[in-house]
């Protein structure tokens, strides 16, 4: 198809002719085209069905308000749903889709709705699928879905990448239009470093979209000086295709920069989007006025737009919407669409103004007083229905129909920080309020301003105060370039009155005026609930041309006056934002950063599996040649270690260095057990309890020195910990001598666990230092080389309840010493054993984990009660009194096994008492870990049961409706494996 | 603390190799560096002035101001908290540098080995400015030699210091987190221009 709708001139690079695709069918366009714009000079009309009654819709504006033309780019994997056709910059071999449509966009089945419109008004769904209730989820919301909805995704995995990044200016400008740039290009030149953004990719506004002078030259030439004088300056940072999405607190703002949309593949390893974040010390928004519709009935048809939108597509684009237009406007700026469209060559048919004594202002005809009722044309405007001032009627057949009822200032950004617009009587329209975000000043056509002069002179203004203020120099006197100064002369209208059918007020979610009259009359009055009673100003264009035409219709029906009305909140982003560009490179593998161990590439070259903890990969076995299940392996690991010795890497476990003269006392205030006179030399295992007496973390303080200590921490808690000290330090005893610093990260540390440990450790540890049980008992600690001279601390400490140690040394060297430990053990039977045992080991000992330190367990309930101190105050010992805590029928950690020893059970299940029925009102309590274990042969679980402890012996059921499980357990101690401790004293 | 060395275990970088890494793309350089002796100074309470004078007396530095970088010929120092610097040495002659100066400034200073708490890449290349933009909130540009500003970068708690204004960076991560660290700082590097 040609492009028989272009027009001369425009801001296009005819050189560059670019080939598209519209569903299927293949058109040319220009580089400097949008879809729309390139759609429109082919001659294509319909572009979308509409969300609810799937009525045809076309292209309605020219910029990122559309709320009509969406369409999905691209496919497979990239392809992108619900792209405003209207901002879409054309690309060679762009392939675009009509959505929300049937087979067709032509004809679509769904369309019937829109014969049932009488009964699919506002509120429709709140009354007619509430029954049966059943219903809603499995038929109801499917159906409504499918038949209503937007585009659809691939639901493959976006190819492209996304960064984020973070920029800092004295002046940030939002939107690049006469004021913008104006602000820009003062500040520019005193030297403020200012980032000037705009969601265009041609800067300037609407100098580009008409045809006044500016500074003696043609306004879109001296825009285009101004960005090239901005982009040669070193301070600037000019950003086209870059909307500000959001103010947030202290001057920081949100920004979408598509760096690549405009490529039809974008280059590997380069960002698609970036998210940036903008610190500034000032902000001026510039972001301009949104042109308003009048509501009339079957305002909706493909061909129908706002008509500075259509001069934009005339003059910019250099296409016209059909060869027949005609206006309707309550003002004078509807009558300049008509003149340039004229000057262009289009036939313009009439010039509609509401206004009795509307001035004649192009030389197309007007008919003044007058108002459009109605329209014909079912897939695209065909005709107008104009009501003249003395009630005759007249139709009048155009292609396309430019509306303007006025100009709404773009103060959406202004209400970020719940700043609430007020309503300006002359423009009648809301202006920004005085509540501003701080640091924002707001500048032309967003302020209400609608000349370009006044725009031109106030970006001016704004820059100047604000560099003022900033202790810039002025740059020197700036002359204002002279523009035009035509008064904005306007009556307000909304809606028309007369004519049949319904009147469109938001295009993108269906919303009539007849709706808003139903909300009225079933009291859903506020703004707040006529907007959730309609879903007016909901959907992603969050109604930027619709929503004060539907306040002005509540405002008659209520007989309140529009302020008095009210505006309902403007919240980010101002434009929809991507998924992808929120997440940028943290997907996938990349979502969280990983954390490696020491003996990270030992266990991949040995076939270990990896699991995440927190952060960590951590290996869970090290399979054998020969075993097929993991339990196979997990048990081997688990008899060997109990029968000869194995090594496992801990170097996860939080790590803390705790020094100063007031080391102990400190320690004595955070862990909940004493530790003031724990010896140096010696280990202790510590309880932490948070303010409310809840237990948070357990694990053990190592005194090296009088004033040095090594507090360990679980892997999961290690920097929750560290910040709980450091806040307990800094704010609760500032005057307490105490360091703090994080050595997780410094020492590799191994547990090496089993009868045959020490043996293996004294083949390590340099000779002069003894480590035998009588120097070196059960809990013993201290600084030592291992391997002839390299520094290592070695901890006497057993999770696994064996005879075992903990021996750390500097991280580098913590792939050698694990490979140099297995090496020297060969003839012990040394093996590597992964946190599959060592959990299953813990479980034979009782040893509570995060399992049962879930955050709504106490001491009392692990049956550690004993551990905090009475006689010292520490974090958490007060709060842990409370009544409710210190219940004697409360939950309390027990050991259970099953009453037939073949039956096993898993963690996570509930306890009911046996005989009793499984519901919630007899629950007893919930198995907090379970494990096969190999010691014993059969499975043991801890629990957390009711009075627990006074019912050792008793029967009760593991059961889990889920699961279908219902075990008959026996109450034991958590005990299971070498109850007096022998074997870590060995 | 043995003062010589007789033991045979061989070390690793933070990304798991026998020698640091080098990697060059888009006109940047990033360097993984490894052969730096690393301590907290802490200074005690109530003997902060007598700690920081012998500190500066074995450091030949002045301790920098919150936000600074200091180095002398011998050692390098960043201020990483109230009245806590991280202390840096080339580690080849100096790997017990942080136990020399813990025993310097007994009951004066609080000293703890971070030579392997840290892993470490140097960026250096015209492009750093736009590098640095895609990884964290620092205003680079602004940055001088003399600065070190802990950041989230990548998720991670890094310390940055600025070695050569607009041109070289250091970065200091987690070493367990080396490999992701490299990751992200090679995505950016090329993701720029």
């Amino acid at each position: 198809m040609t492009q028989k709708l272009r027009l001369d001139g425009g801001r296009l690079d005819r050189t560059k002719a670019l080939n598209f695709t519209f569903d299927g069918q293949a058109f040319q366009g220009y580089e400097g085209d949008t879809l729309a714009s390139a759609l429109m000079a082919n001659g294509v009309r319909l572009i979308g069905r509409s969300f609810k009654y799937h009525r045809p819709r076309g292209v309605f504006t020219s910029g990122s308000e559309e709320p009509n033309a969406l369409v999905e780019l691209r496919s497979d994997a990239r392809q992108e749903p619900n792209t405003r056709a209207t901002v879409a910059e054309l690309f060679d071999g762009l392939d675009a889709r009509s959505q929300n449509r049937g087979p067709s966009l032509r004809w679509d089945p769904l369309a019937i709705n829109d014969l049932f419109s009488n009964f699919l008004t506002a509120g429709f769904y709140y009354k007619t699928f509430m029954w049966p209730k059943s219903f809603w989820e499995k038929l109801y919301e499917p159906a409504i879905r499918r038949a209503a909805g937007l585009g659809s995704l691939s639901m493959q995995d976006d190819p492209d990448e996304y960064d984020k990044g973070f920029l800092h200016c004295d002046l940030l400008v939002i939107g690049a239009g006469p004021a913008g740039l104006m602000a820009a290009q003062i500040a520019g030149r005193a030297g403020a470093r200012v980032i000037v953004a705009d969601e265009d990719f041609l800067m300037g506004g609407r100098l580009n979209a008409e045809r006044q002078e500016v500074g003696g030259m043609a306004g879109h030439d001296w825009a285009a000086s101004v960005v090239s004088e901005l982009h040669s300056m070193d301070n600037v940072r000019v950003m086209p295709r870059t909307s500000i999405i959001g103010a947030y607190d202290h001057g920081t703002y949100g920004a979408v920069e598509r760096v690549q949309d405009h490529i039809h593949t974008p280059v590997s390893g380069k960002p698609r989007q970036i998210l940036w974040r903008i610190y500034s010390k000032r902000a001026v928004l510039c972001a301009g006025a949104t042109e308003r519709p009048i509501a009339f009935p079957n305002n909706d048809r493909p061909g129908i737009s706002l008509a500075a939108s259509l001069r934009a597509y005339a003059n910019r684009w250099a296409t016209a919407p059909a060869s027949r237009v005609a206006v309707f406007t309550n003002n004078d700026d509807g009558h300049r669409t008509a003149a340039d469209l004229m000057a262009r060559g289009v036939d313009v048919a009439a010039v509609v103004d509401v206004r009795q004594k509307a001035a004649k202002l192009s030389d197309a005809r007007l008919i003044a007083g007058a108002q459009v009722i109605g329209t014909k044309g079912r897939q695209g405007l065909k005709s107008i229905r104009v009501r003249h001032s003395d009630g005759r009627l007249e139709t009048i057949s155009c292609g396309a129909l430019g509306v303007s009822g006025g100009w709404n200032p773009n103060v959406h950004m202004t209400c970020h920080q719940n700043g609430r617009p007020v309503w300006d009587e002359d423009i009648a329209a809301f202006v920004p309020g005085a509540d501003l975000p701080p640091g924002m000043s707001v500048a032309g056509a967003a302020k209400g301003l609608f000349t370009t002069t006044d725009a031109l002179r106030n970006g001016a203004e704004e820059a100047s105060a604000i560099l003022s203020d900033l202790g810039f120099a002025s740059g020197g006197a700036t002359e204002l370039p002279q523009a035009d100064d035509a008064a904005y002369e306007h009556e307000p209208i909304y809606h028309v009155t007369h004519g049949k059918g319904r009147a469109w007020l938001d295009l993108q979610n269906d919303v009539t005026v007849k709706d808003v009259k139903l909300a009225h009359q079933e009291n859903f009055r506020s703004v707040e609930h006529l907007k959730r009673y309609t879903t007016l100003g909901m959907a992603t264009d969050q109604g930027k041309t619709s929503n004060v035409g539907a306040l002005a219709v509540m405002a008659e029906l209520t007989g309140k006056s529009i302020p008095e009305t009210g505006t309902t909140v403007f919240r980010p982003p101002y434009t929809p934002v991507t998924v992808g560009a929120f997440g940028g490179r943290s997907v996938g593998a990349h979502y969280r950063p990983i954390r490696k161990t020491p003996s990270h590439k030992w266990a991949e070259e040995n076939g270990a599996p990896l699991v995440r903890a927190g952060n960590w990969l951590r290996a869970r076995w090290f399979p054998k040649s020969g075993e097929t299940h993991w339990r196979e392996s997990v048990d081997r690991e688990v008899m060997h270690v109990r029968s000869k010795v194995g090594i496992c890497d801990v170097s996860t476990l939080g790590k803390i260095d705790v020094q100063g003269a007031d080391a102990a006392a400190f320690l004595n205030k955070v862990y909940a057990n004493g530790f003031a006179k724990l010896a140096v030399g010696k280990v202790r295992y510590g309880l932490m309890l948070r303010e409310e007496g809840i237990l948070y973390d357990d694990g053990t303080a190592a005194r090296l020195g009088e004033d040095h200590f090594v507090i360990t921490t679980t892997t999961a808690n290690a920097a929750l910990v560290l910040r709980n000290m450091e806040f307990a330090r800094q704010c609760l005893w500032p005057d307490m001598d105490v360091q703090l610093i994080s050595t997780t990260e410094a020492w590799a540390q191994f547990a090496v666990a089993g009868p045959k440990s020490r043996e293996l450790l004294q083949r390590v540890v340099d000779e002069k230092f003894d480590i035998t049980n009588e120097t070196f008992p059960f809990m013993a600690c201290g600084e030592l080389s291992v391997c002839d001279g390299l520094r290592a601390r070695l901890f006497r400490i057993s999770f696994s309840g064996e005879l075992a140690y903990e021996i750390a040394v500097p991280a580098r060297y913590g792939a050698a010493m694990w490979r140099r430990m297995l090496e020297l053990g060969k003839d012990l039977d040394v093996i590597p054993y992964g946190v599959e045992a060592l959990d299953v080991m813990r479980i034979e000992k009782g040893h509570p984990t995060g399992r049962e330190l879930d955050g709504t367990t106490t001491a009392l309930n692990m049956g550690m009660e004993r551990m905090v101190s009475r006689k010292k105050d520490s974090i958490g010992s007060v709060l842990d009194q409370r009544e409710g805590m210190i219940r004697t029928d409360g939950l309390r950690l027990v050991g259970l096994k099953p009453v037939n020893t073949s039956e096993t059970f898993t963690a996570g299940t509930n306890l009911v008492n046996d005989g009793a029925e499984i519901v919630i009102n007899n629950d007893q309590g919930r198995v907090t870990s379970a494990c096969f274990s190999p010691s014993l042969g059969h499975c043991i679980g801890l629990a957390l049961l009711k009075n627990g402890d006074a019912r050792m012996g008793e029967v009760v059921r593991v059961v889990s409706p889920a699961q279908n499980t219902d075990v008959k357990v026996e109450v034991t101690t958590t005990h299971f494996f070498d109850p007096d401790g022998g074997r870590l004293r060995a | 603390m043995g003062g010589v060395f007789v033991h045979d275990l061989h070390t690793i970088t933070p990304l798991g190799a026998l020698v640091p890494r080098v990697d060059q793309l888009n006109g940047i350089i990033i360097r993984e560096v490894s052969d730096r002796a690393l301590a907290s100074l802490a200074l005690r309470w109530g003997k902060e002035a007598e700690g920081r004078n012998a500190a500066e007396r074995f450091l030949g530095l002045e301790l920098p101001a919150p936000g600074g970088h200091a180095a002398s010929d011998s050692f390098s120092a960043s201020w990483i908290g109230p009245n806590q610097w991280l202390i840096g040495a080339d580690i080849t002659g100096h790997e017990l540098m942080p136990y020399r100066l813990r025993d310097a400034l007994a009951g004066r200073a609080s000293v703890t080995e971070q030579t392997d708490g840290w892993c470490r890449f140097d960026l250096e290349g015209t492009f750093c400015l736009q590098v640095f933009e895609r990884l964290c909130r620092i205003d680079i540009a602004r940055m001088a030699v003399g600065s070190a500003e802990r950041t989230l970068l990548d998720h991670l708690n890094c310390l940055v210091i600025c070695l050569e204004q607009g041109r070289r960076y250091a970065v200091m991560g987690p070493r367990s987190t080396a490999e992701a660290l490299h990751y992200a700082l090679l995505t950016a590097a090329g993701s720029v221009n």
